[in-house]
């Protein structure tokens, strides 16, 4: 028997309209990613990279073709469930963080729980603390985000998107801000995630950083251009943050190969 | 649950921009303190009017020269016919609904006494008028028939007037002069105070009907008949009689209009109330416009809050807030204003409307539904104006609000 993806795109069309001009931005993809995989996006600025990205978080709807999250077609969903779903399946990690500069690394972490229904704040509070712990932060949660550096904000923002247990972390070049060893640390933190079972999908720039995922999807004029399977896939050093080993057991046995199989254009 | 927590999150919003938010919540409270201190003063003059209805004694008639006008009195005209004292006398001899009738005469004057020197308004009647107005000696004594009929030079002086022209010396049995014609001061008016206009009825002099008439004023006419009935429920009854009466006496066809006005106490008190009625209206309106002006300067507040924040409105957004919820965060944090404004312009209001009665001496009184009403507007005023920028932003892009510089 056969896994069903996560992920399942087919034909996937967007084309951004402002007034006469038209702009496609995704002419046609299809893609499958699976339960716990870890997946780059790599392609050239102006790909679509980031408006993939925007609809498989069901932050947008596309123009046509069909999009399955987790069994559910998204196309037919309203703006609440919309938001449900970002709420519930989805953590965004972003290259500029995104932290509410006014609240305290705690209340950021907390404010998905605050639109999840039926969280006591003690929950909220116990939870939040918990993917601080994860993300090696618990020592700064009363901080402010201007207080903490670059790596720091953004592990802040990881611990965000996990803390109502998504089942999928979205990444746009989340180490775009970051040097290069704080860059490490922080894929290190993803796959960290990852083995705990949580699905990632990260958009990055930088081969080095790619190799940190399973696979690598290349996009190019708003289509697939190519995806390729990582060898000699890159590990974090472990112990470069403190984070708590697996507590967790998201994590399914190690999935079938064919999990890995690829959807999409036959390479050239 | 989740709306607790968003009502925290407005109070910190606001928190966070103090003097911003005090300077918008500063109109609010404008407007409802002066809504309150002005529905209060209002209410004041309209419950001072009340009182002045119970106390003028509801069976007095009041009757003017010239035909009734819409909500007025007409001005005699050169031709009309004036009422006379002959027709005080015939009203008493024939009307059987009536109990006491006095005509009076009224004009201005200078008054002095020694070096002192006051202008007021003299009133010539019988001794009945002090009976019809019920007004009672606060030392001395009245006049008498026997003054009336030799047109004898004495007078009663309201307490304003003793007190002008003579301070703490006891002013009867001197002499005070009159457009220079003296005349001696049998008593002095029990204090009566202002009126239902502010008018000090205290400032007055009444003298016998034929000393003003013939000595001062040199006329054959009397400006007003003052009549009360036997009982509050003769009063329609006389005024019929009287205008019978009068109608003869005037020698007017039946197709002819009444030359005459014929106005009971309560008529007078009705005409008053409706002023202070439409004073209070207008002092409330004008006051609801400048809570309005607050209502617009929340809205202001809350675009420009909204615009600020729309990066912090696409986070939000990313991490599952629905439209919903960033409207009512909006929308709470409207209200959270409006209604902190509310509760301080209350207690500012009070203030002012007690302040008020204690400088000004302006009556004053504070229904507890005016403060209800003037909350109840402030919570209104806050949902109104902050439902467009809340729905602004409501109705935000994620991806747009979260790429926003
Ligand atoms: N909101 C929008 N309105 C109009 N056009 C848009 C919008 N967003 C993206 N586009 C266009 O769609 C195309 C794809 O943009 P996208 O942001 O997905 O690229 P990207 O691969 O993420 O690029 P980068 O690597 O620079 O982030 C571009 O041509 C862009 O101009
Ligand atoms: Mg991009």
């Amino acid at each position: 028997m056969v896994e069903a993806p996560l992920i399942s795109i087919r034909k996937l069309i967007k084309v951004y309209r402002f007034g006469e001009v038209e702009v496609p931005a995704l002419q046609g993809v299809d893609l499958d990613i699976y339960r716990g995989e870890f997946v780059a996006i790599m392609g050239p600025s102006g790909s679509g990279k980031s408006t993939l990205m925007n609809l498989i978080g069901c932050m947008d709807v596309p123009t046509s073709g069909e999009y399955e999250l987790d069994g559910i077609n998204v196309r037919r969903l309203s703006k609440n469930e919309l938001a449900r779903i970002r709420n519930k399946k989805i953590g965004f990690v972003f290259q500029a963080f995104n932290l509410l500069a006014r609240a305290t690394v705690l209340e950021n972490v907390e404010l998905p729980l605050i639109y999840a229904d039926g969280i006591s704040g003690r929950e909220r509070r116990a939870r939040a603390l918990r993917a601080l712990e994860l993300v090696g932060l618990a020592d700064r949660v009363h901080f402010y985000p201007t207080q903490l550096s670059g790596g720091q904000q953004q592990r802040v923002a990881i611990a965000r998107a996990i803390v109502n247990d998504p089942v999928l972390i979205l990444a746009d070049e989340p180490t775009g801000n970051l040097d290069t060893r704080t860059s490490a640390e922080i894929m290190g933190v993803f796959q960290q995630l990852n083995e705990r079972g949580i699905t990632i999908v990260l958009v990055t720039h930088e081969p080095d950083i790619a190799q940190f995922a399973m696979r690598i999807v290349e996009m190019r004029d708003g289509q697939i251009h190519r995806i390729r399977p990582v060898e000699n896939r890159r590990r974090a050093e472990v112990g470069s943050w403190n984070g708590v080993p697996g507590t967790r057991s998201r994590i399914p046995a190690e999935g079938p190969p064919d999990r890995l199989r690829t959807v999409g254009p036959a390479l050239p | 649950m989740r709306y607790v927590s968003i009502l925290w999150v407005a109070y910190r919003a606001l928190g966070q921009n103090k003097l911003r938010s005090f300077l918008t919540v500063l109109g609010i409270i404008i407007g409802v303190a002066a809504v309150i201190a002005m529905l209060a003063v209002g209410q004041g003059a309209r419950d001072a009017v009340q009182a002045q209805i119970a106390s003028l004694g509801t069976n007095v008639l009041i009757i003017f020269p010239g035909a009734a006008n819409q909500g007025g009195v007409r001005m005699e005209a050169g031709t009309a016919q004036r009422l006379t004292e002959d027709d005080a006398r015939a009203i008493r001899r024939y009307c059987p609904a009536v109990q006491y009738v006095t005509p009076v005469v009224r004009t201005g004057a200078q008054v002095v006494a020694g070096t002192q020197n006051w202008r007021t308004v003299v009133y010539g009647a019988y001794p009945e008028y002090f009976i019809i107005r019920d007004w009672s000696l606060e030392r001395g004594r009245l006049f008498t028939e026997t003054d009336l009929r030799g047109a004898t030079k004495v007078c009663l002086i309201g307490r304003t007037i003793a007190t002008q022209l003579f301070g703490d010396a006891d002013p009867v049995g001197q002499t005070i002069r009159i457009r220079n014609i003296p005349f001696k001061v049998l008593g002095v008016l029990a204090p009566k105070g202002q009126n239902a206009f502010g008018q000090d009825q205290d400032d007055i002099i009444v003298a016998p009907f034929s000393t003003v008439q013939k000595r001062l004023m040199g006329v054959t006419h009397a400006n007003t008949i003052l009549v009360s009935a036997r009982s509050v429920s003769e009063i329609r009854e006389a005024e019929a009689q009287i205008t019978q009466l009068l109608r003869d006496r005037h020698r007017l066809m039946p197709n002819e209009e009444n030359d005459f006005t014929i106005r009971t106490q309560v008529d007078i008190a009705r005409a008053a109330d409706a002023t202070s009625r439409t004073m209070a209206m207008l002092l409330a309106s004008i006051a609801g416009i400048s809570l309005l002006v607050g209502g617009i300067g929340v809205m202001n507040i809350m675009l420009v809050s909204v615009t600020e924040r729309t990066r912090e409105i696409g986070i939000r957004m990313a991490v599952g807030a629905r439209e919903v919820d960033i409207m009512a965060q909006f929308l709470i944090e409207a209200v959270v204003l409006s209604v902190s404004g509310g509760l301080i312009g209350i207690v500012l209001g009070i203030f002012a409307s007690r302040t008020l009665t204690r400088l000004q001496g302006w009556p004053v009184s504070l229904p507890p539904e005016a403060i209800a009403l003037a909350f109840l507007f402030a919570v209104a005023v806050g949902v109104f104006f902050g439902w467009y920028p809340a729905r602004k932003a409501a109705r935000l892009n994620p991806i747009e609000a979260l790429r926003y510089e």
